[in-house]
């Protein structure tokens, strides 16, 4: 667990300094992901190492979000003039997200599939 | 001796432990309502544990920052989370054979659509220029959608809170949206869930089904990727052809 944490944390550190050194839009975490993706795909015997521990934290990833939901509080004046148009903003392209994305995925596979 | 309350509040209201205990307390007690009610998606455990802790600082008057302070150690493990996305992300990209093509146009199409509705719903129902650019990249995940939303002149707490809210939005109302049009393949209903509603959505689908939940977590990267890319240029154009 301490090594496969570890290996998160330093995929992390790297992608955090990557960002800041070339001002890059995307955040650190994120090139974090695609650094430890591209060295499972170079040594897929890594993921053992990291199995139980990345699956004990996905597993209770939406528990992370609270801290920062909870932060509404502070912006109950914005939210208490504008609610109507956040929230008919945030169900409206929510859904229709869904509907486009899943849409369009489930048809080009299909045909790809009947294709072959 | 006289037991001094005061004394053990003013301990308790500053303290990072009682932040860090009412945080997974109120987590734990809304997963629990959840599995108990059948998994009812309107009794999302994020829902039910900000709603909690909202009224218990709003009644006793604890500040947010205050709270902040001891709830950042599970904040902080958001970080190393996003990290952890890519270990089903390799495992499904080891697993795949072909289909590219239709995952990047779906995820093209998706993030242009999550961004472009957003702003237009948004602008139509008369929310100030600074709401309307908070909301621009509600669909990704915080950290990407808090540093495009100070770019481009909103208001990035707000658009923290706009992010919680789509993927709560989205964990409720996708699996029906996905019945009701008849999506049933488990890659594209995952894919769906983690382009619209990050890592919320992709909770969600891992607990419905693994495929799905691989091909939430490979969305909510590209989709940061592609929003982190496509909205600082669009913004570009749009100032460029409006001149301000």
């Amino acid at each position: 667990m301490l090594f496969a944490l570890t290996q998160l944390l330093v995929c992390q550190l790297v992608g955090e300094i990557l960002a800041r050194l070339f001002d890059l839009a995307i955040p650190g975490p994120v090139i974090g992901m695609g650094l430890l993706l591209a060295i499972l795909l170079w040594r897929p015997a890594l993921s053992e190492t990291l199995e139980s521990t990345a699956n004990g934290i996905l597993s209770h990833l939406s528990l992370l979000f609270v801290p920062a939901g909870v932060g509404v509080i502070a912006h109950l004046a914005i939210l208490g003039d504008e609610w109507k148009a956040i929230l008919g903003s945030l169900i409206g392209s929510t859904v229709v997200t869904v509907l486009v994305t899943g849409w369009i995925l489930q048809k080009m596979h299909r045909s790809d599939r009947d294709g072959a | 001796m006289e037991p001094n309350f005061n004394e053990v509040w003013v301990y308790l209201s500053a303290s990072p432990l009682t932040a860090l205990t009412v945080t997974l307390v109120a987590y734990l007690l809304g997963d629990w309502l959840y599995q108990r009610s059948g998994r009812m998606p309107i009794l999302n455990p994020v829902l039910i544990a900000v709603v909690l802790i909202t009224v218990g600082l709003t009644v006793t008057g604890i500040d947010y920052w205050t709270y902040f302070e001891g709830a950042q150690f599970v904040h902080f493990l958001l970080g190393p989370a996003t990290v952890a996305l890519a270990l089903p992300v390799a495992k499904l990209l080891r697993n795949m054979k072909g289909g590219y093509k239709a995952l990047l146009v779906s995820l093209l199409c998706g993030s242009v659509t999550a961004a472009v509705t957003a702003v237009v719903i948004a602008d139509l129902l008369f929310a100030s220029h600074q709401t309307v650019m908070s909301l621009a990249p509600k669909s990704v995940t915080t950290p990407i959608a808090m540093g495009i939303s100070e770019r481009i002149g909103g208001l990035p707490s707000l658009t923290a809170v706009c992010v919680i809210m789509t993927g709560v939005i989205g964990a409720i109302l996708g699996p029906y949206v996905l019945n009701a049009a008849r999506i049933t393949s488990w890659d594209a209903r995952g894919f769906a869930m983690g382009v619209a509603a990050h890592g919320i959505g992709t909770a969600r689908a891992i607990q419905i089904n693994k495929d799905a939940g691989a091909f939430a977590s490979l969305a909510v990267g590209l989709n940061g990727l592609a929003t982190a890319t496509l909205i600082p240029i669009f913004w570009a154009i749009w100032q460029w052809w409006g001149g301000s």
